[in-house]
C-alpha cells in the first residue's frame, strides 16, 4: 500500500469518496464537486484536474459496470448514491471490495446522523459531513468500523458546540441586559 | 470559505486566519480551524508550520476532544516537521493506558501516517512488543487502526515483527468463528470484515509461517473463508464477504499452500470470472492474473480460457483491460495461436482507448511463441493492416528486423508484402512495411509474375500520391533499391525513377530532398550502386523493443501484475526464437561486427578453435595449426582478421571496444603476467576494467565493471583514514541473477568490512553494498573484489581491483614557503628522505604532470621552487598507524630529456616514504588510461599486486600485434 492518502469531497449530484490511497470525493451527476478530502499533498492546481479527469471518466460509466476504474496507476471505487457519486481512490493492489464497503458504511452513517440523508443534507451541512469523515477515516485508513460508536462521537462534538453557543448566546444577554 | 473551495474556486486567502483559529480556547473555533486548515493546506504548505505549536500544545494538552482534533489534523496532512516535532508525543498517546479508545485509535493512524511519510524520522525501534501488546486490545476500533500501523510496519521490516505473527492468527481466528465480537461491530452479520481484511494483509508481509501450529490453525480459517462463502442475495454483505474472500486467497497465493488448496482457490475464481455481478468478475480475471506468478497453476487456468475470450467482448472496459492482462499473461507456445488470432479478431472491434495496448500485447505475444517465423510475419501484417493507426513505429521496425535477419523468412515476406499491395486500401503503415521489405527483398521473387522488378514499382508507385513525408522518403530508397537490383538495368524503368528523383529533389521536406538528390547522383555512378545500397546489413540482436516498451508501461502503472513477472521469466525463451548466437554464450560482440555473414561462420570452419578460444574467455586464437579462417571468409568480414606471426600472437580484432578487452592479452600474455587467473568466463565485460579501475583512481564514483548482464557501479566518500565504498550492482536483465557472491580480500594494510550480498539480484533492480574501509598503514597493495554471480548456465567469475588506494587517504594542502623548508630540512637524508632517478617516464609536460599530480590529491604548489622545470607537491596522508602525516614531493625535470627525472619524498615516515615513492613512480611510468605497455619496469613496479586478470593492451598495441610481442619479449 503506498501511502497518499488525500481525500476530497464534493457533491452536487454525486459523490465521489476515496480512501485508501489518496482522496475521496463525492459528486454530483452534473459532476459538481460536494465534498473532497486528500490524503496526499496534491496542489490547488492537480487537484482541479484529478476532479476533472476523473468526473469524465465516472460520469460516463453505465449503471451496470463494475464500482472500479484503473486511472494512472490507481484504482477509483466508486459507488452511486441517488445523484451522489462517491468515490475513492486506492492503490494497485488494495482490496478494492473492502473500499467499496467503507463507501457504504460511511453512507450509511450519513444516514443514521441525518435521518435518511439526502444531496441537501450536504450541501448544508457539509462541515458535518467532514466531521464524520473523520471520525471513520484518518491517512485514509479505517478507523472506526463501529456505527455506534461514530454516532456517539459525532453527538459528543455536537453538544460540545451547542453548549458553547449557549454560553455566548447567554454572555451576549448578560452584557446586553448590563449595558441597558 | 469552505463552501466556496468545494465549489472548486481557488482559496488563497484567509490560511492565515485559519491556522490562527487552531490556538483559539474554544471548541467550536478550534474545529472550524482545523476542519479549513486539514482542507485548505496540504502537507508541504509554509503555514502549516505556524501551527504546529498549537497542535503539539493541544495533543500534549489534557483535553481529550482537542487531542481528537489535533491528532485527526496531523494524521490527515502531516508532513515531515510535523513527523520530528510531533512522533514521540504521538507515540506516547497511543500506548498509555490512561488515554480512552477513542485517542489511542487516532494516534495510531497518526502515527501510521507519519511513519509512512517519513520512514527515517519516526523512530520505530523497539515497537515490537507495544504492537504485541496493542494487538491484545479488546477494543474493536484500536485493533483495526493498530492493525493498519503493523501493516505499514511490517510492510517495512517484518524481522522485527514476528512477535505479532501468532496474535493476528488469533485475532482471526476469532472473527472467523465470530466469538466474543460486539454486535455493533458486525456488519451485514459479518464480523468485522476491514479487520479480517487488515489482519490477512499483515500476514502477507511475513515471508511464511513457520510456526506448525499456527500454520494449522491459519490454514483451518482460510478453508473455512473459502468454503463458507456463498453469494448472497444481499449486495452489501456479498461485497464484505468477498472482500474477506479475495483477501483470503491473496493470503493463500503468498503462502504458497498445498497443491490442494491451490487448485480450490482456482475452481473459485473460475466460477467468479463467470458470475454476473462485474465486481466479482472483475476481480476474478485480477486475481487470476496474480496467481499466475505464484506457481504452476497455469493449466488449470487455461481450461477457463474461453471464458476469459468472452470478458474480452465485456461491456465494461475495466473487466476488457483485465481480461487483456489475463491473456497476455497466460499465453504460452501452446496456445499463442488461438490466444493471438482471438485478439487479432477482437482488435476490429476494440474500441480506440484499448487498441494501442492490443496490438502491442498481440505483437508481443506473437513474437515470443510464434511456432514459426512465417506465421509472425503474417499476424504482424495483419495487425498493421487492420489497427493502422495505433501501431507504433516500433512494432514495424520490429518486424523488419526479424525479416532482415531470418533469411528464409525473406522470399516469404517479400511475397506477402507483395499481397497486401494488391489491396483497394490500405493503411500507410503497411505501404511503409511493404515497400521496405520489397525493396529489400524483391528481387528474390522476380521469377514470379507480377513481381517483375516494373510490376512492382508500379505497384508501390501508386501509393506515393497518398501517403506523408516519411512514407515518401521510404519510397524513394525503395526505387533505388528496385534500380539497383534490375539486372539488366532497364532504361525505361531507370528514365521513370530519375524522374521522381529530380521531381523531388526541389522537395521542401530536407530528408526527402537529400534522398532524391543522392539516390540520383547514386544511379548514375553504375556498377558503384550496388556496393552502396547493398542489401541491409542484419540488425544486432537486442532484446525487443516491444517488450521493453511494455515493460516501460508496466513500470510506469507500478504494476506488480503477474505480467510483468512472466514477461521478465519468458525473456530468455523468447530468444529461442530470435537468437542467432551458438548456445554456449558467444559475446555479443559478434553481432557488433557490421558484416552480413557474421563471425558465427567461424564456429562453422573452426570448431575446435573457436571453443577452445571461447574457454579462454578470449577470442584469440590459440590453435597451433596457422589459425586462419577459410579464407573465403575474410572477403566477408568488413574487419580484416589480424592473423599473423606465431602462435600465441593471433588476435582477431574488432571494431567494437569490447573487443579491444577480450582480443588484447592473447594466451601467453594472460599466462604470464595472471598465471592463476581461471578464465571461466564466456561473458565478455563491456569496456576496459583496468582503465575503469584507472578512472576510478581519480575519482569517487564511477562504474568498476559492466558486462552484457551486470553493471558494478562505485561511489565512494573518504574521510582521513577511513572510507566508505558502496558498490552498486545492478542487474541489467530481466531475469534475476543467482548466485551472486562478493568476496573482499584485503591487503593486509587494510581493514575491509563488506556488508551482506544478496544471493540473488532481482531482474533490473540494483542491489547496494556498503564497504566500509580502515587504512592500518601506508602500503600500495590493492584491495580485490573477487566477485561471482550465475546467470542462466553461465558462471561468470571476475576478480576486480578496487579503488581503494593510496592516494585515497590523502588530504591536499598548500603549504606556504615558510612552512615548506623548514620541514623539508628537518626530514633528512634516508629513511625519512629519499631520492631516486626515474626513467622511462611517460612524456608529458609539465603541466600534465601537475594536474595528474592534482588529481591523485598531491597538492602542486607552484613557485616554491625557484627552478620553473620543478614541481613541489603536498599532501596529508592518513592511517590508523601514523595518524596525519605531512608528505612533501620534490620532481625534478630535464626539459631536454623528458623521460627521466629526479623525484624526492619526504615525509615523517619511513614505510610511507619509501611507498608514497613508489606509487608516484608507477603512476608517472605506466599511463593510467592507455596501454600499460608491458615493459618490465611496470611488471617490476606492481610485485604485490595480486593475481587478477591483468588487462589489456590498448587499441593501439592490438593492431600491432608485432609490437606486443615484442614487449612480451
Amino acid at each position: 500500500m503506498q501511502e497518499d492518502h488525500l481525500d476530497s469531497v464534493a457533491i452536487v449530484k454525486c459523490i465521489v469518496d476515496d480512501l485508501h490511497s489518496s482522496f475521496a470525493y463525492w459528486l454530483s451527476r452534473q459532476g459538481k464537486v460536494r465534498l473532497t478530502k486528500w490524503y496526499s499533498p496534491y496542489s490547488q492546481k492537480e487537484r482541479t484536474k484529478v476532479i476533472r479527469e476523473l468526473s469524465g471518466l465516472i460520469l460516463t460509466r453505465g449503471p451496470k459496470l463494475c464500482n472500479f476504474v484503473e486511472w494512472r496507476g490507481f484504482k477509483v471505487v466508486y459507488k452511486r448514491y441517488a445523484s451522489l457519486y462517491f468515490c475513492m481512490c486506492i492503490d494497485q493492489d488494495d482490496n478494492e471490495l473492502e473500499v467499496l464497503e467503507i463507501i457504504h458504511h460511511f453512507v450509511e452513517i450519513l444516514d443514521r446522523y441525518f435521518g435518511s440523508v439526502c444531496e441537501l443534507d450536504l450541501i448544508f451541512n457539509f462541515h458535518k459531513a467532514y466531521y464524520i469523515l473523520d471520525e471513520l477515516l484518518i491517512a485514509g485508513e479505517l478507523q472506526e468500523t463501529s456505527k455506534k460508536t461514530v454516532a456517539r462521537l459525532i453527538a459528543a462534538q455536537d453538544s460540545l458546540v451547542e453548549t458553547a453557543k449557549e454560553q455566548a448566546s447567554s454572555l451576549s444577554t448578560m452584557i446586553a441586559q448590563a449595558t441597558k | 470559505m469552505l463552501y466556496i473551495y468545494m465549489l472548486g474556486y481557488d482559496v488563497d486567502f484567509g490560511h492565515m486566519e485559519a491556522v490562527s483559529l487552531i490556538s483559539a480556547p474554544k471548541y467550536p473555533e478550534k474545529q472550524v480551524g482545523y476542519i479549513v486548515t486539514s482542507c485548505l493546506l496540504n502537507e508541504n504548505h509554509d503555514f502549516l508550520r505556524l501551527a504546529i505549536n498549537a497542535v503539539r500544545n493541544d495533543i500534549i494538552g489534557r483535553n481529550e476532544t482537542f487531542q481528537c482534533l489535533a491528532l485527526t489534523l496531523v494524521g490527515n496532512i502531516g508532513g515531515r516537521d510535523f513527523a520530528e516535532s510531533l512522533a514521540l508525543d504521538v507515540q506516547k498517546l497511543l500506548i498509555s493506558s490512561s488515554c480512552r479508545p477513542l485517542v489511542r485509535k487516532k494516534a495510531a493512524l497518526c502515527l501510521l501516517r507519519l511513519f509512512r511519510k517519513n520512514p527515517d524520522v519516526v523512530n520505530v525501534d523497539g515497537w515490537s512488543d507495544r504492537m504485541a501488546q496493542l494487538l491484545d486490545e479488546r477494543d474493536l476500533g484500536v485493533l483495526t487502526s493498530s492493525m493498519s500501523l503493523l501493516v505499514a510496519l511490517v510492510s517495512n521490516d517484518h524481522d522485527s515483527y514476528w512477535s505479532c505473527l501468532p496474535k493476528c492468527v488469533k485475532i482471526l481466528e476469532r472473527l472467523a468463528r465470530n466469538q466474543d465480537v460486539p454486535q455493533e461491530y458486525t456488519y451485514y452479520g459479518i464480523p468485522s470484515p476491514w479487520l479480517q481484511v487488515k489482519t490477512m494483509r499483515a500476514l502477507q508481509y511475513f515471508p511464511t509461517i513457520e510456526d506448525p501450529n499456527t500454520r494449522r490453525s491459519l490454514f483451518e480459517v482460510l478453508q473455512r473463508i473459502l468454503m463458507g462463502t456463498d453469494v448472497v442475495k444481499n449486495v452489501n454483505k456479498n461485497n464484505a464477504s468477498h472482500a474477506v474472500l479475495f483477501e483470503a486467497l491473496a493470503l493463500v497465493m503468498h503462502l504458497d499452500a498445498e497443491k490442494e488448496m491451490m487448485s480450490q482457490c482456482v475452481a473459485l475464481l473460475g466460477k467468479f470470472i463467470a458470475v454476473r455481478e462485474p465486481n466479482i468478475r472483475y476481480l476474478g480475471l485480477e486475481n487470476m492474473s496474480r496467481m499466475l506468478m505464484v506457481t504452476d497453476v497455469l493449466d488449470i487456468i487455461k481450461r477457463h480460457q474461453a471464458q476469459i475470450i468472452t470478458s474480452l467482448k465485456d461491456p465494461d472496459i475495466s473487466i476488457r483491460r483485465r481480461a487483456l492482462d489475463l491473456l497476455y499473461g497466460m499465453c504460452d507456445v501452446s496456445n499463442a495461436k488461438d490466444i493471438v488470432e482471438e485478439l487479432l479478431q477482437y482488435l476490429s472491434t476494440a474500441d480506440f482507448a484499448m487498441r494501442e495496448e492490443l496490438a502491442l500485447k498481440a505483437a508481443i505475444l506473437a513474437e515470443k511463441f510464434a511456432p514459426d517465423l512465417s506465421w509472425y510475419v503474417d499476424v504482424i501484417l495483419q495487425l498493421i493492416d487492420k489497427a493502422g493507426d495505433f501501431v507504433s513505429d516500433d512494432i514495424w521496425f520490429r518486424v523488419v528486423q526479424f525479416v532482415t535477419n531470418n533469411e528464409d523468412l525473406q522470399p516469404y515476406a517479400a511475397v506477402k508484402a507483395r499481397e497486401y499491395l494488391d489491396k483497394p486500401a490500405i493503411h500507410e503503415t503497411v505501404v511503409k512495411v511493404s515497400a521496405y521489405i520489397l525493396g529489400e527483398y524483391s528481387h528474390l521473387l522476380a521469377r514470379r509474375p507480377g513481381c517483375s522488378p516494373k510490376e512492382i514499382f508500379s505497384i508501390i508507385h501508386e501509393k506515393l500520391p497518398t501517403v506523408s513525408t516519411s512514407t515518401i522518403a521510404i519510397l524513394l530508397s525503395t526505387y533505388a533499391k528496385i534500380l539497383m537490383h534490375t539486372q539488366p538495368p532497364d532504361l525505361e524503368l531507370q528514365n521513370q525513377i530519375w524522374a521522381i528523383f529530380s521531381k523531388y529533389e526541389g522537395c521542401i521536406d530536407v530528408e526527402i530532398q537529400q534522398r532524391a538528390v543522392e539516390y540520383f547522383a547514386l544511379s548514375r555512378k553504375g556498377a558503384a550502386l550496388s556496393d552502396i545500397l547493398a542489401e541491409m546489413p542484419k540488425f544486432p540482436e537486442r532484446q525487443s523493443a516491444l517488450i521493453k516498451k511494455a515493460e516501460d508501461t508496466e513500470a510506469d502503472a507500478a504494476e506488480q501484475s503477474a505480467i510483468k513477472l512472466r514477461a521478465q521469466q519468458q525473456t530468455s525463451n523468447a530468444l529461442v526464437v530470435t537468437d542467432q548466437r551458438p548456445a554456449n554464450g558467444t559475446p555479443p560482440v559478434t553481432q557488433l561486427s557490421l558484416v552480413k555473414m557474421p563471425s558465427m561462420s567461424n564456429v562453422d570452419h573452426n570448431p575446435a578453435e573457436q571453443g577452445v578460444s571461447q574457454a579462454n574467455g578470449t577470442l584469440s586464437v590459440v590453435d597451433p595449426q596457422p589459425s586462419r579462417p577459410s579464407d573465403d571468409n575474410i572477403g566477408d568480414l568488413l574487419v580484416p582478421l589480424a592473423i599473423e606471426g606465431p602462435p600465441g600472437s593471433a588476435t582477431l580484432s574488432g571494431h567494437s571496444p569490447v573487443f579491444g578487452f577480450g582480443g588484447a592479452p592473447n594466451a601467453e600474455d594472460a599466462l604470464a603476467i595472471a598465471p592463476v587467473e581461471e578464465q571461466i568466463n564466456t561473458v565478455q565485460p563491456i569496456g576496459n576494467i583496468a582503465e575503469r579501475f584507472h578512472a576510478l583512481c581519480l575519482k569517487d564514483s564511477g562504474v568498476l565493471y559492466e558486462d552484457p548482464y551486470i553493471q558494478i557501479g562505485i561511489k565512494a566518500e573518504w574521510r582521513v583514514h577511513q572510507g566508505r565504498l558502496v558498490l552498486f550492482l545492478g542487474n541489467k536483465n530481466t531475469a534475476p541473477l543467482v548466485s551472486v557472491q562478493a568476496l573482499i580480500l584485503p591487503p593486509s594494510h587494510l581493514k575491509m568490512e563488506l556488508s551482506l550480498v544478496p544471493e540473488t539480484i532481482p531482474p533490473r533492480a540494483q542491489v547496494q553494498c556498503p564497504l566500509e574501509v580502515v587504512n592500518l598503514r601506508p602500503s600500495r597493495d590493492v584491495a580485490v573484489l573477487d566477485f561471482s554471480y550465475k546467470f542462466g548456465t553461465n558462471v561468470v567469475n571476475v576478480k576486480l581491483r578496487l579503488p581503494a588506494i593510496l592516494n585515497k587517504f590523502f588530504q591536499p594542502i598548500t603549504v606556504s614557503a615558510e612552512e615548506f623548508f623548514p620541514q623539508w630540512r628537518s626530514l633528512s637524508g634516508p629513511p625519512l628522505k629519499l631520492q631516486e632517478v626515474v626513467r622511462g617516464v611517460r612524456s608529458m609536460s609539465l603541466v600534465e604532470m601537475a594536474n595528474l599530480f592534482n588529481s591523485f590529491r598531491l597538492m602542486v604548489c607552484p613557485g616554491l621552487d625557484p627552478n620553473t622545470n620543478n614541481l613541489i607537491a603536498s599532501t596529508t596522508f592518513y592511517s590508523e598507524s601514523t595518524r596525519a602525516m605531512l608528505c612533501l614531493v620534490r620532481i625534478e625535470t630535464d626539459p631536454a630529456d623528458r623521460t627521466q627525472l629526479r623525484m624526492t619524498v619526504a615525509s615523517g615516515d619511513p614505510t610511507l616514504t619509501f611507498e608514497l615513492k613508489e606509487f608516484i613512480k608507477e603512476q608517472l611510468i605506466s599511463i593510467p588510461t592507455a596501454s600499460r605497455a608491458p615493459s618490465p619496469v611496470s611488471l617490476q613496479a606492481q610485485p604485490a599486486e595480486p593475481p587478477q586478470p591483468l588487462p589489456t593492451s590498448s587499441p593501439a598495441a592490438l593492431s600491432d600485434p608485432g609490437a606486443m610481442l615484442a614487449g612480451l619479449l
